[in-house]
């Protein structure tokens, strides 16, 4: 039994069946790989894990509990956290604020209107958010404004920030997309880093088959909507149903 | 100082200063100066000043933290205005139960509209708080205002709960149980802080200057230092760092596990109290609440002056509405006898060329100016003057402000 369990599920967008009957088990302290090509549904599909869209047919649970009908941020208070396929921060605040945001919504996510202290006088937060930022090598921007930063910053900036609430789960939808080489291999090594010192599951949805065979442990190979195969890298490199469905190469 | 950074304290000292000596500083023309109509610093004014102030400080918390743009604030600004003259007709005249109603009653409107605006966001948001302010207008014109208690009958209801389009006014048949209903006199009483009257003013006369210290500016004034500072403590406070965060980016605060809508309710119940507390006193200091203080006019009115002073700094609402309430009062005051005595030394054509030219921007033109402003300061500087005072220090002061370019200066809406 897996940390997030897929049991037949299913979206319709209209005419087009994005999803039919995937099933899917993410095991627990693994990095799972959805990989598939353009419109295989796999954005569709964590979509429908975070809460932003709801299936129309089958379960989905995290932890032996359904996620089914709950909003994405009752969602993250699970312990589900999100990286976006272009960086979602908060682009008018410092680095440092950024990831002090976080710290405050912390796991339960309550209502709190503290509005008489100073923002500048949370001694325990501030250590917290500067520890994740030694964390991904970013304290020496803490005072960056978010939005000035380069891309692959934004990201590792967003990773920090969903790093903070301490996650079980961390789903990643293209981490490195329209990256250069170089920031994609130094997002690949933060991943592996993040994931050597804690204890967290990442499944992450990937076009770029240089970063899924690096680092995933597992492989589910997603198309027309429908778990083609599941496996590890190394069957699923030489899987002639994934080289049809991928390089379009007739099956010989 | 009060749990301020140095920056914020420096700011709050000049706001206080500001307000101390706006006397002086608003009457800086000899009485018989041909220059004395741009004198600001009568007591009328001055109170709008501050009062509006009060109405753009609250307006900022709500559009320039969470970015949602409310146009229907000015339906508080009327609660609050009815809420204090019920005060004063059936309690006492004493000013402040009436602005803690007035404060309270804004309060719990703000929880009902904010709590269905809020489903929507932006011009959704916009377009039902006009509708909830245009209703709010339509009930107090007419529909609260029918007669209840027969048209000719002496008592406090006879002109319905808003008085309709008279407005509600203060009479001499008015219960007040905590205080009188006629003074001994046999005039209606006026509004009062513990027996300070609202239009208590002493004038001092130096020489060809006259300033006057009117009671009413100064408790207005002080509440005004009051609200200030507590925006102060909330644009720097966590709550406040929500709010910002709201307005950058509603999805990621949504995957950080926060629900947003209790924080924007918080801070529309909060700007819709400042504006209620805003309507509170101008019946304190004028006695009379209009359904026309609701029209979208008004709300209108409230998010031009953020704008031009400003929108999400500390203190750019308290300038923008200086700055329209002064160009309300004095350039509307210019006549054309007044244009004629200033072109006077001019040949007679060009005299009366001149003349015809200005005329449309003051007087009852005065929007016209207002607007070309307004334009000027959207297109040239998008933070309002508050970036115009900005990039003047800049220019006189770039020295000094690499050196205190600090970790806070990096990001500062503050000034």
């Amino acid at each position: 039994m897996g940390i997030l369990e897929i049991k037949n599920v299913g979206k319709r967008f209209g005419g087009l069946q994005a999803l039919s009957e995937v099933n899917l088990s993410v095991a627990e302290n693994t990095v799972h790989a959805i990989i598939g090509p353009n419109g295989a549904g796999k954005s569709t599909l964590l979509n429908c894990l975070v809460g932003k869209l709801i299936p129309d047919t089958g379960s989905v649970t995290f932890q032996g509990q359904s996620l089914l009908g709950r909003k994405p941020h009752e969602i993250n208070q699970l312990g589900v956290s999100r990286v976006f396929q272009t960086p979602e921060i908060f682009a008018d605040l410092t680095v440092m604020e950024n990831v002090m945001i976080p710290c405050f919504a912390h796991r339960d996510g309550a209502f709190k209107m503290n509005a008489i202290g100073s923002v500048a006088t949370q001694g325990d937060i501030k250590t917290q958010a500067e520890a994740i930022l030694e964390d991904v090598n970013m304290l020496d921007k803490r005072h960056m404004h978010a939005s000035s930063m380069s891309r692959g910053d934004k990201r590792r900036l967003e990773m920090a920030m969903c790093l903070v609430q301490e996650p079980k789960l961390l789903l990643l939808d293209e981490p490195t997309a329209g990256m250069a080489r170089a920031d994609t291999n130094n997002t690949i090594d933060l991943l592996k880093e993040i994931k050597e010192k804690r204890d967290i599951t990442m499944a992450i949805i990937e076009h770029d088959m240089h970063v899924v065979f690096s680092m995933a442990e597992r492989i589910t190979v997603l198309a027309q909507g429908t778990p083609l195969v599941e496996d590890t890298p190394d069957n699923i490199k030489g899987h002639p149903k994934v080289r049809e469905a991928y390089l379009g190469e007739a099956q010989v | 100082m009060l749990g301020l950074s140095a920056k914020d304290t420096r700011l709050f000292l000049i706001v206080i200063a500001m307000v101390a000596f706006a006397p002086f500083l608003m009457n800086p023309f000899p009485t018989d100066s041909a220059m004395a109509q741009f004198n600001a610093g009568y007591p009328d004014l001055m109170q709008r000043f501050v009062i509006f102030g009060i109405f753009a400080i609250g307006f900022n918390i709500l559009f320039g933290l969470t970015g949602y743009l409310s146009f229907g604030h000015a339906a508080f600004l009327g609660v609050g205005s009815y809420a204090a003259m019920w005060v004063f007709k059936l309690l006492g005249m004493n000013v402040l139960p009436a602005l803690a109603l007035s404060i309270v009653l804004s309060g719990l409107f703000a929880v009902v509209i904010g709590y269905v605006s809020l489903r929507r966001s932006g011009i959704y948001f916009s377009i039902l708080t006009l509708a909830f302010a245009m209703m709010s207008y339509a009930l107090a014109y007419s529909v609260l205002a029918a007669d209840m208690d027969g048209p000719d009958q002496q008592g406090m209801l006879q002109k319905g709960l808003t008085g309709g389009e008279t407005g509600l006014q203060l009479t001499l048949s008015d219960p007040r149980v905590l205080g009188q209903s006629t003074t001994a006199e046999g005039n209606i009483p006026v509004p009062n802080l513990f027996g300070i009257e609202m239009r208590d003013a002493t004038e001092l006369v130096l020489g060809n200057w006259a300033f006057t210290f009117s009671a009413g500016y100064y408790i207005a004034g002080v509440i005004m230092l009051i609200a200030f500072y507590i925006s102060i403590r909330i644009f720097r406070s966590p709550f406040g760092l929500m709010l910002q965060a709201i307005k950058t980016n509603q999805t990621r605060l949504n995957y950080t596990g926060l629900n947003s809508r209790p924080y924007t309710l918080a801070a529309f119940v909060i700007s819709g109290m400042y504006a209620g507390l805003a309507g509170g006193l101008m019946v304190a200091m004028d006695p009379l609440a209009g359904p026309e203080r609701m029209f979208w006019t008004a709300s209108g009115e409230v998010v031009l002056m953020t704008i031009l002073g400003g929108v999400g700094t500390l203190i750019g609402p308290v300038l923008g509405a200086g700055a329209i309430k002064y160009m309300e009062n004095i350039l509307s005051k210019i006549n054309k006898d007044t244009l004629y005595e200033w072109f006077s030394f001019m040949p007679d054509g060009l005299e009366g060329l001149l003349v015809t030219m200005v005329y449309p921007f003051v007087g009852k033109g005065w929007h016209l100016t207002l607007g070309i402003i307004f334009m000027l300061v959207v297109i040239f500087l998008p933070g309002g003057l508050v970036e115009g005072g900005q990039r003047i220090r800049g220019l006189f002061g770039r020295k000094k402000k690499t050196e205190t370019d600090t970790p806070d200066g990096a990001k500062s809406p503050a000034e």
